[in-house]
């Protein structure tokens, strides 16, 4: 299945992917708490966007702006005392966010996969990778033994393992950071889901095998039309590999849009902050532009915009009123370029 | 491979000396054996005599070589106190401790495993919180009060199990006498074995449990979850397979300690082996039946080493460097 176009060109800045077209992931004004002693943090804040089939978001923000929450609220992985307080998530148009356990187990990995940051301890390391593989597929997909076997093999190879057939019984130990990444997306991948989320597939890799995970993991997701979240805090990656682009701070989505639209026309001034801080965006100047300060801890949030004590537009209403919704692409009172 | 096990062999044999060694120069601090030997009217020439009888005239060294000389033929010497071979002395008297050892062993790393893995899946439980509770009071009492404890519930007020001995036996080839064929024997069984293995038990079970509590947080089991495996094969074939690497060598070590205070044990239950008989050959300083004893304990705890160290590598892929590595 080819690569939808719509991601690509359809629509400016809108949450929204084409009318008519059932979405792979809806999520809907998702909310995560946390209840602490000293009241309740909500490291995702009403979220909401869709992914249509086969295309790929990036999910940017430094750390801490709650990528991960808003990933593992979709997979059902949330670890206590974090839970899903309100909104809703819609795989292929179902509900998924009020499933019991059993269910949701059903789905994690058969229709939503997973990619983590560090191959290294992401795999069983007394169980060979071709058991891991089989028992996956075993799980999810009612086939023999020999069977699962085959198609844990076909997966390797499919992910550029050189020499599979000899390597399924090898241990995790015996292969290299990226060839242990490859074998992290094949245990994805291998039920075809028709939605991975990968969080910060390459952070943890050599800066020589990144560039080739991502262009894998991308091959793979056109090849077999799944969606993809992609999580990273390297604009670079999102350049490279997303279609759209969703920014977050602070536990809300500030900006969303095509990625083309957003690298080039920022308009929330913490996106264009993010930007400018790109190597291939700071026109030949010998540093970066960094944005001033970090971002603020969830208990200790600022009134109205979240962003206001760091950004170079704020202005007294970015101080006082409700914090700006996220309208035409940007939540945002004075978007970058409106004034110029 | 076949290296390594010569290497740990030749290691494990260095430690037998040195135990040997560190073992007879503290029975020279036990008392004199001649003392207990004779009696009220022995003359010095009759201590004389007898001291060059056992050969204790001769000096520390020459008796330690002639003891380890004698032991690599499997001959420990005669009892100062029976008059006849340690060697058949002991051999009578090891099947009640290894069949007393064996059951112990076998109830303390079954339930001990298996109440470890069930209070971490369940830690937040009521059961669980009640077994870890009374975990404590097992890893503190010491144990021939547990003995005597059970003895006074079982024996003496319900009158259920018997309170000493091995009850029935039945002789199995030449040199093995069993408890595990006469109901009598099995009963006998009961309240020892549990006395000894409760504290290996209770240990074991803290051991698995934080084990298990600190590899259920690790990286490979979220991402087991998030491949949707079901929670039976997160929790047994991914997680406590990895519990096990650690909890393998305490244990191993334990089945040591058990044989070793199998003579706590088989005091408070008068039973009728080895252990006792240690003790019985300290009153009385019987220095051949307490060297072979000691020798005997030091085997079994190398050995057993031995056995945790290839079983490691059995289990731990990581450890088997030889050959490929990628
Ligand atoms: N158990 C917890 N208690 C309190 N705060 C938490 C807890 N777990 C995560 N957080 C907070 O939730 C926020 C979101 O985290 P995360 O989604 O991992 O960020 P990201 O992936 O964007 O770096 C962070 O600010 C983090 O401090
Ligand atoms: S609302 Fe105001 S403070 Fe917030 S990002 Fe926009 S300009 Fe900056
Ligand atoms: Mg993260």
């Amino acid at each position: 299945m080819a690569i939808s176009p719509v991601a690509e060109t359809e629509y400016k800045g809108s949450a929204q992917p084409e009318q008519g077209q059932q979405p792979t992931l809806s999520v809907r004004d998702l909310v995560v708490e946390i209840p602490t002693r000293r009241g309740v943090l909500r490291p995702v804040d009403r979220v909401s966007y869709d992914l249509a089939p086969g295309e790929i978001l990036g999910v940017v923000g430094e750390s801490g702006a709650g990528k991960s929450m808003t990933g593992n609220a979709v997979i059902g992985l949330l670890d206590r005392p974090a839970h899903i307080a309100g909104g809703e998530i819609l795989l292929n148009g179902k509900r998924i966010d009020n499933l019991s356990r059993r269910d949701m187990r059903k789905i994690r990995g058969k229709e939503i996969g997973m990619v983590f940051q560090d191959p290294l301890t992401s795999l069983n390391p007394l169980i060979p990778i071709g058991d891991q593989l089989a028992e996956t597929i075993e799980t999810h997909l009612n086939v023999s033994r020999t069977e699962a076997r085959k198609r844990a093999l076909a997966s390797l190879e499919e992910v550029g393992i050189p020499a599979a057939a000899e390597r399924l019984d090898s241990y995790p130990h015996e292969f290299s950071g990226g060839m242990r990444q490859r074998v992290v997306i094949a245990l994805a991948l291998c039920a075809e889901p028709s939605l991975v989320i990968a969080d910060e597939p390459t952070t943890a890799l050599d800066v020589s095998v990144q560039a080739q995970i991502i262009a894998l993991l991308k091959r793979l997701c056109r090849e077999h039309g799944t969606s993809v979240i992609l999580v990273t805090h390297d604009m670079g990656v999102i350049a490279e590999a997303a279609d759209r682009v969703a920014v977050m701070y602070a536990g809300k989505l500030v900006e969303i849009g095509p990625v083309r639209d957003v690298l080039t026309h920022p308009n929330h001034p913490y996106t264009d902050g993010l930007v400018g801080s790109m190597p291939a965006h700071s026109h030949g100047q010998a540093r970066l532009r960094q944005i001033p300060g970090a971002m603020p801890r969830l208990n200790a949030l600022p009134e109205g915009c979240a962003f206001h004590p760091r950004c170079p537009k704020a202005q007294e209403k970015c101080r006082h009123a409700p914090e700006p919704e996220l309208m035409n692409g940007a939540a945002c009172w004075f978007p970058v370029g409106e004034d110029a | 491979m076949l290296a390594y096990i010569i290497r740990r062999v030749f290691q494990s044999v260095i430690v037998l000396l040195v135990v040997g060694l560190v073992a007879f120069s503290m029975f020279r601090f036990v008392g004199d054996p001649v003392d207990n030997m004779l009696g009220q009217e022995r003359t010095q020439a009759d201590i004389e005599r007898l001291r060059t009888q056992l050969g204790l005239d001769q000096p520390f060294p020459v008796q330690y070589f002639r003891f380890l000389k004698g032991a690599a033929e499997g001959n420990f010497g005669v009892s100062y106190r029976q008059g006849r071979p340690v060697a058949t002395i002991i051999a009578e008297r090891a099947p009640a401790t290894l069949e007393l050892a064996f059951v112990s062993g076998v109830l303390a790393i079954t339930m001990g495993i298996a109440l470890g893995v069930f209070t971490a899946i369940r830690r937040r439980g009521a059961a669980a919180n009640i077994i870890m509770t009374l975990s404590l009071v097992g890893v503190s009492l010491p144990t021939f009060l547990i003995g005597i404890l059970l003895i006074y519930v079982f024996a003496v007020e319900l009158g259920v199990l018997p309170s000493f001995g091995r009850g029935e036996t039945v002789r199995v080839g030449e040199f093995w006498t069993t408890g595990f064929l006469t109901t009598s024997g099995l009963q006998a069984l009961i309240l020892p074995a549990i006395t000894l293995g409760l504290y290996q038990m209770t240990l074991i079970m803290r051991l698995v449990r934080s084990e298990m509590l600190e590899v259920l947080r690790a990286d490979y089991i979220r991402f087991a979850r998030a491949r949707g495996l079901t929670e039976r094969a997160v929790n047994f074939r991914h997680a406590l397979r990895n519990t096990l690497v650690p909890v393998i060598t305490v244990t191993g070590l334990q089945l040591g300690a058990i044989i070793a205070f199998a003579i706590i044990t088989e005091t408070v239950f008068q039973w009728p082996g080895v252990g006792l008989l240690f003790i019985n050959a300290i009153q009385f300083v019987d220095i051949p039946v307490m060297a072979a004893y000691l020798m005997l304990i030091s085997v079994l705890f190398v050995t057993i080493n031995l056995i945790v160290d290839l079983l490691y590598y059995a289990i731990d892929p990581r450890l088997r460097i030889d050959g490929r590595t990628a």
